[in-house]
């Protein structure tokens, strides 16, 4: 039988998903109270929750790759990015809201890799939400203690005389790390270059693939 | 190559909304950049307003953070840490 253990597997051979009729935590209570005081004093209102959520869903790391690709296209919005990446990026047409962004640049000589020990900051206004093993304990405490094992894990083996600079984002910035224009890539548009940039080499756990 | 400022991390454990990471109290860095004044977290955590504060980034050598158990001495950690976590300091033997 392919699906020995059938009793724990939905039709579709996936196991079924446990309901979530626990009770409430505390701070899913607090949340919920404080939510609907605000929409009762008139602070705030449900539609514009929602519009909120819904902002914050459309926003994906394809918006970094954008940057990325221009950062390898176009060298005066190259220097401005790591000059002021905030600006350089509401520039460029995306709404960061408040964000405080800096660009780190990969060379041949150094790699970047972003991690937040104390709890998950991520460029969410440019890059959406983190990935699910962004806010791990593993990844938190691993990354800067052991970065190379960290990242040869994702796949990223490098050579012996490469820098690594890890940075914890523990305050108020918040990092996108602008990958190595892949080789071969000359004849690329912008469009093309952008394909290639990925969620993970924008935090530094990934290389930007080839063409 | 310019002339590095050293920083230590106060080595204090005080209770509460505090956001300079545990592992790198008593460890000794170098400014990386100065990025202005921000809220102090620690009161903002207790609705203060948040005296305006320094923020600067410090890199660390992973030679500096970890001794002899770093990965690799010459790898770096840059953090975000409040001027009042800091104060000035000769640069460590490990750099």
């Amino acid at each position: 039988m392919p699906h020995d253990h059938h009793d724990h597997l939905s039709p579709s051979g996936h196991p079924y998903r446990p309901d979530n009729d626990h009770p409430l935590t505390y701070w899913q209570q607090m949340e919920i109270a404080v939510r609907e005081l605000l929409i009762e004093k008139g602070v705030t209102t449900a539609a514009e929750i929602s519009a909120q959520i819904d902002a914050m869903d459309a926003r994906s790391p394809t918006d970094g790759a954008k940057v990325v690709a221009r950062a390898w296209t176009d060298p005066a919005f190259r220097e401005a990015l790591f000059a002021d990446a905030s600006a350089a990026t509401r520039e460029m047409g995306f709404d960061i809201g408040p964000m405080r962004l800096i660009a780190l640049e990969n060379t041949a000589e150094v790699h970047n890799v972003v991690v937040c020990t104390l709890c998950s900051c991520y460029p969410r206004n440019l890059l959406g939400l983190p990935p699910d093993w962004y806010k791990s304990r593993a990844y938190r405490a691993r990354t800067v203690k052991e970065p190379r094992k960290v990242l040869a894990e994702f796949g990223v083996d490098l050579p012996d005389g490469t820098t690594v600079r890890v940075h914890d984002s523990t305050a108020d910035m918040r990092y996108v790390v602008i990958p190595m224009r892949p080789e071969g890539t000359e004849g690329l548009d912008e469009e093309a270059l952008a394909a290639l940039v990925t969620r993970d080499s924008m935090i530094g756990t990934g290389l930007a693939k080839a063409p | 190559m310019t002339e590095r400022t050293y920083l230590r991390v106060r080595e204090d454990m005080p209770p509460g909304h505090v956001r300079t990471p545990a592992y790198l109290r008593g460890k000794t860095g170098w400014i990386e950049r100065e990025l202005g004044s921000f809220p102090n977290p620690e009161e903002l955590a207790y609705r203060h307003a948040g005296t305006p504060t320094p923020l600067l980034r410090v890199r660390f050598s992973m030679a500096e953070v970890w001794g002899d158990a770093a990965e690799n001495p010459q790898d770096t950690l840059d953090a975000e840490i409040y001027a009042h976590w800091l104060a000035p300091a000769e640069a460590p033997h490990a750099t």
